[in-house]
């Protein structure tokens, strides 16, 4: 049985397709966006994050660190990142829980064994399982036996994905999703090359393929201030979507500070720290500018 | 919906009244009990002071009203109940200047205390009797913190009425008690004599009852005399009308249905102190003919109907519950009378029970927004999602109500104590979360018991380490328990001794109230009293039951959890090391503190480590209570809530090895600990749900949500889903505790108490505790707002 990594496994998530559903997080990417909201799962590797709240400054994490890369200052627990091995044992000892490893190896069954105890929330709601990340792609065999086995057992799933993945893993995987969670940030090949580090290419094929075979899809759209709220990107994605066979909704996901603290965890610097949120009305602009195309346009999952 | 002039005016005269102690009730009590020289029954002797007191109490009618009569001389002016409980100087001085549930005492009524009330009832009152004839076991059990007693200065209450006034007026009520009579057996019955002097004290209840009111319609036609503005002379008039109509005969409209009720509601209350108000229980299914056949009649529109409950609202929040001291005071600290007003449920032929006045109720719930009377909705599978939105519509604006009920598990709760389903079905909840058949049954709280402080004195082998003394059986010592299994057993016996004590204490204070104070006011509302010919505290009700209701089960979990993972299974230490970290309340030991709050499995994470043991213990208390008898006919069964008696309990227990420190609340209903749970709302409602709800008589859940959990219409669904996922799993109740801004302030300065908060952010939810200062700060600020 294959072994996945996951950074988190949400209960109740309420914003991440129909009904009440629990989330699982992939750790990993393809995209290196540099805003991401999630920045600990962009990479594969698991990775310490510091709560400098929490720290007590016992000390003892600074016994189990065989590479000498922890110290404390007068407030906190500081770790020097180039000398860490990413072996876990400063969070294994810090027990104020300072200190925490993002991503851990979970099998098939231990992913399913969490899953399966919301079944009675799923039945009742119509909900099920979202497979988030990350890019859940990225790990597509671990993903596969996962979405078996929630078919064998009558779960309900959802993909919540970038769709950079190779055509024919994406294909695989579709015939055990119930519903895309498809996320669609620039349409220019080059400004997405800038902002992602990767090119549109299989992204916009694995779309179009999805939707002209009828998949349930929603496509996700992270509005992100001065990145992909101009008139150019709006008009192309709004032409894009509705040349389509079967024009998908749009639900617009405006940009939130919310990953700020993160960073700082991950000791990594957040250059939109300063940034500000898009306000009411400009939301509401792009909205009803991506309605025009005749598309079916909501925020944060509520309709317009 | 704006609220009409009269309405606002009312409420806000409500809301501005400051409760005081009033000395009038105590006074008339003193002045009937003084001329008492004759030999008179019990019975009789409550019925002619009952008597007195209706005669001649102050009729107060307050300008606008259309429900009328205050249970004091005004609004919140408070009475006493000196043949329960006198209060002292030094208790009315604590009443007045306590900073919370205060009452003002003014100078009068200290003097009227010092001078009259207090020399006549030193060695009178009830309360010194019940304390004299415990034993020695009761009082160092109970000076310990192990049971509060609910018996020591309220009368046993906790009833609720169905729907007999609706149909029966009090002269028929009465041809009942003669009919009763009439049937006695003299010759085979020994009882006969005193079933009859109980049934013709009910019958001067009765008659008690219906002078008071015509005193009402005579108050209101001199009002109407003097009354210059013709449409409130109208008014007065009717008042007039309906007050001479009801109780005396049956209601025939909204109107005289409502007024009939509080009439009924003012003679329980003035009779004596029951805990948790009496109250109407299914109003919506109990008003709705009169509701029906006023509007096809065209007598009644709706704005009246909402007008009239309105004003019937009110009346509820002019009645704080009467002033407690001592214990009871920190087991109880709040003015609600628990006056709960269900809606929604299944009628008695198994149907769904909403109607359009359910949700003419639920608005008027939301637009008084009163702290009393209390509202729940009782959700059936057979009432629709419509009605349970809009519950979570109020339950989002932030003040505590509805609750919401399982009606469901509640027929099955009460079938299983011996109820016939007609009997469950027109039963419900009352009080916080315990179920009752309603007009039926005498059931019973009698006292709060502190589990954890059963656990910490077995770990100390009989003795409470707080004052050194042995109150508890010797069980063995602690370090010498070679398996989990073993503690279990040792927790076991020391449950059932003190189970023991507090039942023994019972029997006796339940006699002393039967014989002292019977109460044939309420006897004659509620069935079987007048057939059986015997007293609501003698077993004359159809069901008579018994709780003792546990507190601290998440707290008690998490502590045998720890024990069992630390000690018998991982072996990360010994339970010598425990106790003297306990010993030294954690100083000294913070590591190991940690390691108990972090590294632990906790209850309430859908996490069977500790939702095992936590069933084991709900089956220890459960063996430990259900089944016993009590002196009424009845059996005991266990709930599991705590008002405020987690507080308490808490002050009196010492460190314990969930890695609480010495003094802190304790766990509340059957809720994880605080800050434990931290797998979101569906694993708490998964980890509760692994206990027998259906074995219990009430269970309360609180679970925190921030508002904007339940923003728009997704969020009212998914709020619907997660209620009634929860009670397909046959959860008994939960109530939705929407947090306001102070309290994520509370969060940010002690996230270890409050791990459990989820807030939404923006488009997803999270921990608020895992956020950036600078977001919590914002999300304060919009809580902030968005509070009502």
């Amino acid at each position: 049985m294959s072994v996945g990594t996951i950074f988190d496994i949400k209960k109740f998530a309420i914003h991440d397709g129909p009904g009440v559903r629990t989330t699982v997080f992939f750790k990993g990417c393809p995209l290196g966006c540099w805003l991401c909201h999630n920045p600990e799962s962009q990479s594969f590797e698991p990775e310490l994050m510091v709560r400098d709240g929490r720290c007590n400054r016992c000390g003892d994490c600074i016994e189990a660190c065989a590479q000498g890369a922890v110290s404390l200052n007068e407030k906190t627990v500081h770790i020097d990142r180039n000398r860490c091995d990413l072996c876990g044992a400063c969070a294994d000892v810090c027990l104020a829980e300072a200190i925490e490893v993002a991503g851990r190896e979970m099998t098939v069954a231990e992913v399913m064994h969490e899953i399966e105890k919301d079944v009675v929330y799923y039945d009742e709601s119509g909900g099920g399982v979202t497979f988030s990340g990350g890019e859940p792609l990225s790990q597509a065999e671990f993903l596969l036996e996962l979405l078996r086995s929630c078919k064998r057992c009558g779960i309900r799933t959802a993909l919540d994905t970038c769709a950079h993945a190779d055509s024919g893993v994406f294909r695989k995987v579709a015939v055990y999703v119930d519903l895309f969670l498809f996320d669609l940030k620039i349409m220019d090949d080059q400004r997405h090359r800038e902002f992602t580090g990767v090119g549109v290419d299989p992204i916009h094929q694995n779309l179009r393929w999805l939707v002209e075979r009828g998949a349930a899809v929603i496509v996700r759209f992270p509005l992100l201030p001065g990145i992909n709220d101009d008139e150019e990107n709006i008009r192309a994605m709004g032409g894009f979507l509705a040349a389509l066979d079967n024009r998908p909704p749009v639900d617009i996901l405006p940009y939130h500070g919310a990953g700020v603290a993160k960073y700082d965890r991950l000791g990594r610097e957040a250059r939109m720290r300063e940034m500000p949120p898009p306000s009411a009305e400009a939301i509401e602009a792009v909205a009803r500018r991506l309605a025009g195309f005749g598309l079916h346009v909501s925020i944060r999952g509520e309709r317009l | 919906m704006s609220l009409s002039e009269r309405v606002s005016r009312l409420r806000q005269n409500s809301l501005d009244a400051k409760p005081s102690v009033s000395s009038e009730r105590a006074e008339l009590v003193t002045e009937f009990y003084e001329k008492q020289t004759g030999a008179l029954s019990a019975p009789t002797l409550r019925a002619l002071a009952f008597k007195h007191l209706m005669e001649n109490k102050a009729i107060c009618i307050l300008d606008g009203e259309l429900i009328v009569g205050e249970r004091g001389p005004a609004p919140k002016a408070t009475p006493t109940y000196p043949e329960v409980c006198c209060h002292s100087l030094e208790d009315l001085e604590t009443l007045d200047t306590r900073e919370k549930v205060s009452f003002a005492v003014d100078e009068g009524t200290r003097s009227v205390f010092r001078d009259r009330l207090i020399p006549f009832w030193e060695g009178r009152s009830l309360r010194g009797l019940i304390f004299e004839r415990m034993t020695d076991a009761w009082r160092d059990a109970y000076e310990a913190g192990v049971f509060t007693e609910f018996m020591e200065q309220r009368a046993p209450g906790h009833t609720v009425l169905d729907d007999k006034i609706y149909k029966k007026g009090f002269l028929e009520l009465k041809a009942d008690i003669k009919a009763s009579l009439a049937g006695l057996d003299w010759l085979n019955d020994t009882d006969a004599y005193a079933k009859q002097e109980e049934l013709q004290a009910m019958a001067v209840c009765c008659d008690a009852l219906i002078t008071f009111a015509e005193r009402h319609a005579a108050k209101a036609r001199e009002l109407a005399a003097q009354e210059g503005d013709p449409q409130r002379k109208a008014e007065l008039e009717r008042i007039g009308d309906v007050c001479d109509r009801v109780p005396a005969n049956a209601p025939r409209d909204f109107w005289e249905a409502l007024q009939y009720y509080w009439f009924v509601h003012l003679g329980v209350v003035t009779e004596l102190n029951t805990w948790d108000a009496f109250n109407p229980g299914h109003l919506d299914r109990h008003l709705y003919p009169f509701y029906r056949a006023g509007l096809d009649e065209g007598t009644l529109t709706e704005e009246q109907t909402r007008e009239l409950l309105q004003c019937f609202w009110i009346k509820f929040n002019n009645q704080p519950a009467p002033p407690k001291v001592g214990i009871t005071a920190e087991e109880s600290a709040t003015y609600t009378d628990f006056a709960q007003i269900n809606t929604g449920g299944v009628m008695e032929d198994g149907s769904d029970g909403v109607n359009e006045l359910t949700y003419m109720i639920l608005d008027v719930v939301e637009e008084m927004r009163l702290l009393q009377p209390s509202s729940s909705v009782q959700l059936s599978k057979k009432n629709p999602d419509r009605f349970l939105k809009r519950a979570a519509k109020i339950i989002r604006t932030g003040f505590g109500q509805p609750s919401i009920f399982n009606a469901d598990v509640i027929v099955q709760e009460l079938v299983r104590q011996g109820k016939s389903v007609e009997d469950a079905r027109n039963g419900g909840s009352s009080g916080c979360v315990e179920v009752g058949a309603f007009g039926k049954e005498n059931y019973n709280l009698t006292g709060y018991f502190n589990m954890p402080k059963v656990l910490e004195i077995t770990l100390n082998n009989g003795i409470d380490p707080r004052t050194g003394k042995k109150i508890g059986v010797e069980t063995g010592d602690p370090s010498r328990l070679g398996s989990f299994e073993a503690l279990i057993e040792a927790f076991r016996r020391q449950l059932n001794h003190f189970i023991d004590i507090k039942h023994r204490g019972n029997n006796v204070i339940e006699r002393l109230w039967a014989t002292y104070i019977p109460t044939p006011f309420l006897s004659v509302l509620i069935d079987d009293c007048i057939a059986n010919g015997r007293d609501y505290h003698e077993g004359g009700a159809r069901y008579n039951t018994s709780y003792i209701q546990g507190v601290g089960l998440g707290t008690l979990t998490d502590c045998a959890t720890a024990i069992k993972y630390h000690i018998f299974d991982e072996k990360t230490f010994a339970m010598n090391e425990l106790l003297e970290a306990l010993r030294a309340d954690y100083e000294g030991f913070e590591r190991l503190r940690l390691l108990l709050v972090n590294r632990t499995p906790k209850y309430g994470n859908d996490d069977d480590y500790a939702d095992s043991v936590m069933r084991g213990l709900f089956e220890a208390y459960f063996d430990a209570v259900d089944g016993r008898s009590n002196t009424k006919g009845g059996k005991y069964h266990i709930n599991l809530l705590p008002t405020t008696c987690h507080i308490y309990f808490g002050s009196v227990v010492g460190a314990t090895p969930d890695g609480r420190r010495a003094w802190q609340p304790l766990s509340e209903g059957i809720s994880p600990v605080q800050g434990a749970d931290r797998h979101g709302p569906t694993a708490v409602m998964r980890s509760v749900a692994k206990m027998d709800h259906a074995r219990t008589g009430g269970t309360l859940l609180n679970q925190k949500l921030t508002p904007g959990l339940m923003d728009g219409e997704q969020g009212l669904d998914k709020f619907v889903h997660l209620v009634r996922s929860f009670f397909k799993l046959d959860g008994h109740h939960v109530q939705f505790n929407v947090v306001d801004a102070d309290t994520l302030r509370a969060a940010q300065e002690n996230p270890e108490g409050y791990r459990d908060l989820i807030v939404r952010v923006a488009g997803y939810s999270d921990y608020f505790c895992d956020l950036g200062k600078a977001l919590q700060d914002e999300i304060i600020a919009r809580t902030e707002h968005q509070s009502y």
